[in-house]
């Protein structure tokens, strides 16, 4: 099979906490909308941080009661969001054997183990529900979208932190270069809004604490940054070969190029500090793309508006690619999905490209001095005519480092 | 107290469809819950947790694997 195949994008899905599918986010975002507000759980006293980027449709309500109760939150957005793309796609006919699903979480069902640890301790082992294991395994999303679909070509879930989206997306693209698949629905998904990871990521310090302002918390590249804000949904994609895809008359949103990888052997949470890492991943991802840096127009930062991260990154696209893309963080309105980060993002990096249009970072009132690189402000901004790309970065504690390049059509 | 027939079955109809979405109506007892009602066994295990919760019986793992149809567990319940 040639390594020459062109992989394109055919279908997008997303739930996020700016909106129940792709398109209303995408609206969202242009409109510099928030989807950050403060939480009123009964033990909200209990966290130093009392806001979150929910999702903005519950998914019990959009799911049947039989299939809710056996999937985890974090498997419910993911399967929302795959039919969303699936049906946005077309539902390709494809060969089982050509089907391939690769879609991960970062932490996975994480609110099925505490919630069956005290059922266990409340009421012992049998009144757990059968369910249990395939709610807490991070490869369940993938699993239930593999038997949604029928994938027989295989059904992966990378999960590398916050970079777990952006690799399966990645490794979505490398099936179908490779060979293996022809059709590949990848993307990742989060559930984690528990008082337990509140505090533990308040623990590392790595969180928002913007208590009297929920909607301003998450304020990538501002001086005034404190934390990330987290965020929860999933982000899907059905990337297809474009030779399947044309030959079903397929609608095509943009080429999925290439992606990059790097790790940074550095510090288990912290970003390396000269960037270096995220630089190679760049530079692979436009390498692997058949893209020179020139080309690169629009970048969706991985920005999650900690102190240490944002200005590195900004460094590294500035030594990567140049200062000409416009680079924008949209975390700044759905707050940080963590697993799911890296699938909404490619999401809007893809509707991007073809709308010609970069939704802006809000929250930005004082620009870091460390930043020279182009951040779309306030307003979105336009995109140039004619063949351009985009990239979208994405970076996970223990060092992860993926870059996905996107080019128009 | 001893419940009815037909309390069970209502009960055990409302269970199933809680659990599977098989409309309550479809659950009669002569119904088989693997070849009529398409129920694989780990939706039983929910439905004898259920099961359990609601009519106060414990229904041994030893025991669940016999209960073929809907009216073996009415009877496991009523006995």
């Amino acid at each position: 099979m040639s390594k020459d195949r062109v992989v394109v994008v055919t279908g997008i899905g997303a739930t996020t906490p700016v909106g129940e599918d792709a398109a209303s986010s995408w609206s969202a975002l242009l409109d510099g909308r928030s989807g950050v507000r403060a939480l009123t759980e009964d033990w909200i006293d209990s966290v130093p941080v009392k806001f979150a980027g929910r999702s903005a449709t519950d998914p019990r309500d959009v799911l049947p009661r039989p299939e809710s109760r056996r999937l985890d939150r974090a498997e419910q957005f993911a399967l929302i969001a795959a039919r969303e793309a699936w049906q946005d796609a077309g539902k390709p006919e494809v060969e089982p054997t050509r089907l391939g699903v690769a879609v991960g979480s970062g932490i996975g069902g994480i609110t099925t183990i505490l919630d069956a640890y005290d059922l266990f301790k409340e009421k012992g082992w049998n009144r757990l529900s059968p369910y249990t294991v395939p709610m807490l395994m991070p490869n369940g999303a993938a699993g239930w979208i593999g038997i949604e679909v029928g994938a027989q070509a295989g059904v992966h879930s990378p999960v590398s932190a916050c970079a777990t989206g952006a690799e399966g997306i990645a490794y979505g693209i490398q099936m179908i270069k490779d060979g293996r698949a022809d059709v590949v629905v990848a993307g990742g998904t989060e559930a984690a809004i528990h008082p337990l990871n509140l505090a533990s990521f308040a623990a590392m310090r790595a969180m928002s604490t913007r208590n009297d302002e929920p909607q301003r918390a998450s304020r990538p590249f501002d001086k005034g940054r404190d934390g990330f804000v987290l965020g929860e949904g999933a982000g899907i994609v059905v990337l297809e070969s474009e030779e399947h895809a044309r030959a079903r008359g397929a609608k095509i949103y943009a080429v999925a190029a290439g992606a990059g990888y790097s790790s940074d052997a550095h510090h288990i949470a912290q970003p390396e500090p000269s960037g270096a890492g995220i630089q190679s991943a760049m530079r692979r991802a436009v390498e692997s793309a058949g893209l020179t840096a020139a080309d690169i127009r629009h970048v969706n930062a991985h920005a999650t508006s900690t102190p240490a991260g944002d200005v590195v990154e900004t460094i590294a696209i500035k030594e990567a690619v140049g200062v000409h893309p416009l680079v924008t963080s949209t975390k700044s309105m759905t707050g940080h999905l963590l697993g799911g980060a890296g699938g909404i993002e490619s999401v809007f990096t893809i509707l991007a490209l073809r709308e010609r249009i970069v939704p802006p970072t809000i929250n930005v009132d004082d620009l870091d001095d460390g930043v020279e690189v182009d951040i779309v402000r306030a307003e979105p901004r336009k995109l140039p005519d004619g063949q351009i790309a985009a990239v979208n970065n994405s970076f996970g504690f223990g060092g992860h480092n993926v870059a996905v390049a996107f080019t128009s059509v | 107290m001893a419940l009815t027939e037909q309390e069970i079955l209502a009960g055990l109809g409302k269970i199933i469809n809680e659990i599977t979405g098989i409309p309550a109506a479809e659950v009669t007892p002569e119904k088989s819950f693997v070849d009529d009602l398409d129920i694989d066994s780990l939706s039983m295990v929910e439905i004898a947790v259920a099961a359990q919760d609601e009519f106060g019986v414990e229904i041994p793992d030893d025991q669940l694997k016999h209960l073929k149809t809907v009216k073996d567990v009415i009877s496991f319940i009523q006995a």
